[in-house]
């Protein structure tokens, strides 16, 4: 905790700032908090609708206006922002958990299986991410739970392979030497001994994971393949909105705002965390 | 004998961090035609920076550099860039210490010996400047220049590469040749062999040469006079001979007690 | 020569692996395609006579290589819903959702190198800074709201084009292009901003190593070094980004498609990933799985005319 919060202090060598850490920190942590906040209150009921109250624009009653049913948009943005954060997370864990295991394990023993491993990560690498969670979506089905699920999976070789480079560079280094030489179990070294040292590294990636993953989530419920009503994500949301371009073009902004902050910030956290080293 | 490069009162600061750092005090060098001087030093202690500097290779910013460096009738540090960028390659050239690192990887030897002429006399034709390009190759030592010229900087030793720097270097006859440290990363027996090239060059084209070292024997083998520098300062400057028969300054001494006794 | 041949062959090689991959992922999903096909009218017999019809109580190997065959002569098999060959069904679509990748990509190359090398040479000026900052929030924008962003402004307020209004390329071919550029920009954006970033560290990364004080001592001037020199080694890394981004580009089509209203492969895809209409899905996914390797062909081909080095690493 120390360490993180030193983050935010003046470098003492360059006397500057990590306006990116700053900012993103700053940015997430908004959105993370009225997110939260949503679980027990919003403005309004996201579901409430009213008939009399429809296609409003920005107002102090509505901050977001309403929709086209008359329920107050920034409500369902809070609650839209949960389903997409929850989703991001979740791939997020499926990726980066999978991932770690399997690039750990492949990276420290190396072989054939390591070798066959990542001939398969590097074939999926080499199709861009929109198609292959597309994939796994038309193998699943349409839903959340496949669509946090086809999304994970998609994001799995991308963090095999930067943990196995990770392994890799630690594998031979002297503190494991010496632990192998104490008898130290070859699982024990991995988990206990080489990861915690690679977390720099990880966080960072974990960051730009949340980057692709809120991206990739609400391009999928753009498409209407994503997550389905009445969970409706941003990426759902967007669309409706897009039917009334004509009638009341401020209704993308409020949706289309919060999906730009929210990658904003992962991607100012992860850039932040790479030029903090 | 007439001099070529007349060097005085160099002064050279870094202002990269918050206090000002000077890297070279006071330098003065006069060079004649055709003479191969030595400048010797620890690492740090302001040969490099004297010779980028002649070379006109100093970044223009976070650095300030005062006196003169007398070429041709201009001062090198305060004259037009484009006057200096007319001297450099074709009559002041330079040649360094990462043979390895020095040369553009994915470009071809050919082009890269060529490129002084390419600059500097527009109107020779392709035919010409390749004519001279493998001539120049042939003269520092490259067997089979021909196979060589459509070769790429990796396809070749580190040996090899310092005789391609040396062909662009000379591509162009320059009055100057400006060596710094061209051989330490270079194994000893072509340590020699380059060593004598240079002499060689300086005997057939009539190139003077400025030859950067921290290995006095090598300054030995090759210079008529030898300029010996610490922390930014000149401490001795003499005739090769002199110094090493009666060094004046412990500094020298020292550095001549560093040589290893395998007297060559 | 040889280079060439061995990515070639180890592109077949992947292709192959891929299309098993699809082949044994679409059969083995729980769900039997006649049944599928018939809904509630089908009876246990009429089943059982289209299956043997079909060839479905084959082995599965026998199924992937007749499948396999027949898909390498064009063969795509015929889609559940609508009853025809899915090779009818899409070949009029493919051209649109490539020739929207195409200009996207053209459009990210001549947005991005003119701007990345003009923020490498002038490093920390003012300039610089305000696009760095302008790059990191354009990353940020997903290609379907600047879409839709841009069909209010230009569609919307000045009336620059009709939303919805595609002409299809075999109508107009310049009134298809004219519709097609809003897309291409959209899709293009982001992917311009990152290969901004992504040449200006490039460029800057290059011009410091040794090679280029070389050049200065030969008289080149800033811009020689610049553009004889530096810009081929810095184009090396931009270069395997770009043909990652183009064939991320062919997929972008597809979501960017929804918005402007583009009858290109985007439509059938869904529509069949809806429906679970599995010969359509198949085929544009092998469709586009063909493309991307090509595509990372021919950058190994350009990666190696550009950098000598890489047939001594092979």
């Amino acid at each position: 905790m120390k360490k993180f919060l030193s983050m935010f202090k003046k470098n003492k060598a360059t006397g500057k700032r990590n306006t990116y850490l700053i900012m993103g920190t700053i940015i997430t942590g908004l959105i993370v908090i009225i997110v939260l906040v949503g679980l027990f209150y919003t403005p309004y009921s996201p579901t409430k609708m009213d008939s009399s109250a429809k296609l409003q624009g920005f107002s102090f009653k509505h901050i977001m206006g309403t929709d086209h049913m008359g329920r107050d948009v920034f409500s369902r943005v809070v609650y839209g922002s949960r389903i997409t954060l929850a989703i991001a997370t979740f791939t997020v864990l499926i990726g980066a958990g999978l991932g770690t295991i399997i690039g750990a394990i492949t990276g420290y023993f190396g072989g054939i299986l390591d070798e066959f491993t990542m001939r398969v990560v590097d074939a999926m690498l080499a199709f861009p991410s929109i198609l292959l969670s597309l994939v796994f979506v038309s193998l699943f089905g349409t839903g959340t739970y496949q669509v946090a699920i086809a999304l994970g999976i998609s994001f799995v070789p991308s963090f095999a392979r930067i943990v196995r480079g990770e392994v890799l560079r630690c594998k031979n280094m002297d503190y494991v030497e010496v632990a192998r030489l104490q008898g130290v179990s070859d699982l024990r070294i991995i988990f206990v001994h080489i990861l915690p040292n690679i977390t720099g590294v990880l966080v960072s990636t974990i960051m730009i994971g949340f980057n692709n993953a809120v991206l990739a989530e609400a391009g999928l419920s753009f498409l209407g393949i994503g997550s389905q009503p009445p969970y409706a994500s941003l990426g759902n949301m967007l669309s409706d909105a897009q039917s009334y371009l004509f009638s009341r073009p401020s209704y993308v902004l409020g949706i289309g705002a919060t999906i730009v902050l929210m990658v904003l910030g992962f991607s100012f956290l992860s850039e932040g965390m790479k030029r903090w080293k | 004998m007439e001099i070529i490069l007349d060097v005085t009162d160099l002064h050279i600061e870094f202002h990269d961090h918050d206090k000002p750092e000077t890297v070279v005090e006071d330098f003065d060098l006069m060079l004649e035609k055709g003479e191969i001087v030595g400048i010797v030093g620890e690492s740090g202690s302001g040969k490099s920076m004297s010779a980028l500097a002649i070379a006109g290779l100093l970044k223009r910013h976070a650095l300030t550099k005062n006196g003169r460096i007398m070429f041709d009738g201009h001062d090198l540090l305060t004259c037009d860039r484009d006057i200096l960028r007319s001297y450099q390659g074709d009559e002041i050239s330079m040649i360094f210490q990462e043979p390895m690192t020095s040369l553009n990887p994915v470009k071809k030897i050919g082009w890269q010996v060529e490129e002084s002429l390419r600059i500097h006399h527009k109107d020779m034709d392709k035919k010409e400047r390749k004519r001279r390009a493998i001539e120049m190759m042939t003269s520092v030592g490259l067997r089979e220049p021909e196979k060589v010229y459509n070769m790429y900087p990796h396809e070749l030793s580190g040996g090899m590469r310092q005789r391609i720097m040396i062909a662009a270097a000379m591509i162009g006859e320059p009055k100057i040749l400006i060596a710094d440290e061209p051989t330490t990363a270079l194994d000893v027996t072509i340590q020699a062999q380059i060593v004598e090239l240079l002499r060689k060059l300086n005997k057939e084209k009539g190139t003077a040469i400025i030859f950067i070292s921290h290995d006095l024997s090598l300054i030995r083998q090759l210079c008529q006079r030898v300029i010996v520098m610490q922390a930014g300062n000149i401490v001795e400057t003499g005739k090769v001979e002199d110094i090493f028969r009666a060094p004046q300054m412990a500094y020298t001494r020292k550095l001549i007690a560093a040589i290893p006794q395998i007297d060559l | 020569m040889r280079y060439i041949m061995k990515k070639v062959l180890s592109m077949a090689l992947t292709l192959f692996v891929v299309s098993i991959c699809v082949f044994f992922a679409f059969s083995l999903i729980p769900g039997d395609p006649v049944t599928r096909m018939f809904g509630t009218q089908a009876t246990p017999e009429l089943i059982e006579q289209y299956r043997q019809k079909m060839g479905l109580n084959d082995p599965l190997i026998v199924r992937y290589f007749r499948w396999f065959t027949s898909f390498i002569q064009g063969d795509f098999g015929t889609s559940y819903d609508y009853k025809v060959p899915v090779a009818g069904m899409i070949a009029e679509k493919i051209p649109i959702t490539l020739t929207l990748a195409i200009m996207s990509f053209v459009m990210m190359v001549i947005i991005s190198i003119p701007i990345g090398i003009y923020t490498a040479k002038h490093e920390n000026g003012i300039a610089d800074h305000i696009l760095t900052v302008i790059n990191q929030i354009i990353m940020a924008i997903p290609p379907f709201f600047s879409g839709i962003i841009m069909t209010f402004i230009f569609g919307i307020v000045f009336k620059l084009f009709k939303p919805g209004g595609f002409v299809s390329y075999t109508k107009d071919f310049w009134g298809f292009i004219e519709y097609l550029i809003l897309p291409a920009v959209a899709i293009a954006l982001p992917k311009a901003a990152m290969a901004t970033k992504l040449l200006r560290g490039s460029v800057i990364d290059e011009a410091a190593k040794d090679y280029t004080r070389t050049a200065y001592s030969r008289g080149n001037t800033t811009n020689g070094v610049l553009y004889l020199h530096v810009l081929k080694n810095a184009m090396i890394p931009v270069i395997t980004f770009m043909g990652m981004a183009l064939a991320d580009m062919v997929a972008g089509s597809i979501v960017i498609e929804q918005v402007f209203g583009i009858p290109g492969i985007s439509r059938i895809l869904l529509t069949s990933i809806n429906n679970r209409d599995y010969p359509v899905v198949e085929t544009i996914i092998m469709g586009i799985a063909t493309m991307v390797l090509v595509i990372n062909l021919l950058v190994d081909i350009i990666y190696r005319i550009i950098d000598p080095r890489i047939e001594v690493e092979d």
